[in-house]
């Protein structure tokens, strides 16, 4: 299935984001390595890898404002919402079990991974519906 | 939302893909528009109400009269 344009721009972005954010990992831990991050350039440092992990949230934000077609849009938000409730109620879940010692302790960042798994699950749930529809 | 857009369609001889570019939208959405699984906008009902030189009424049916029946 063809691309329209705003997805092109999404995909294109995305793919740009991801290897800088595999670079940018890639260098501050082996910075790190050999010097230990600390005071303010290491918060700065230490943030770097974060940021075009940020920039998906925003390219996922502006594809919303660029898509002409309401249908996929819609599809998109819906897509979207499955992720953050699907993240949400796992970082929830699993916070409680951490609290009462019973999982090990996980970083925040997961949440973002939690996001973007539960996208995956906000796409089979937009091909059930599509299913279960007759398409 | 009931709608006659199927029948309109094939009164034209357009595929889906065909009506799609003529509305500028993808072909996904004049299907889901189709099977009613998805109603369109104001402003897309009436490019649709426009391409077939018809009123809104005459394409989609209003749900609330059809709850009545």
């Amino acid at each position: 299935m063809a691309m329209n344009k705003a997805q092109r721009r999404y995909a294109r972005s995305v793919i740009l984001l991801m290897t800088g954010y595999v670079l940018t990992l890639f260098g501050v831990v082996s910075y790190h390595n050999n010097h230990p991050l600390h005071g303010a350039l290491g918060y700065v440092a230490g943030v770097l890898p974060a940021l075009p992990v940020i920039g998906v949230f925003f390219v996922m934000g502006r594809y919303l404002v660029e898509e002409s077609d309401e249908y996929l849009r819609a599809q998109t938000v819906r897509q979207s919402l499955v992720a953050t409730g699907f993240a949400m109620s796992v970082a929830t879940a699993w916070g409680f079990l951490e609290n009462f010692d019973l999982v090990p302790h996980v970083y925040a960042y997961y949440a973002a991974i939690l996001w973007f798994a539960g996208l995956g699950v906000g796409s089979c749930a937009n091909k059930l519906l599509e299913r279960g529809a007759g398409e | 939302m009931n709608n006659r857009l199927r029948v309109l369609r094939a009164e034209h001889a357009w595929s889906q893909q065909d009506l799609a570019e003529r509305l500028d939208v993808s072909r996904q959405s004049v299907n889901a528009i189709e099977t009613g699984r998805y109603d369109p906008s104001l402003p897309l009902a009436f490019r649709i109400a426009d391409l077939f030189g018809m009123t809104i009424e005459e394409i989609f049916q209003n749900p609330s009269k059809e709850t009545e029946k």
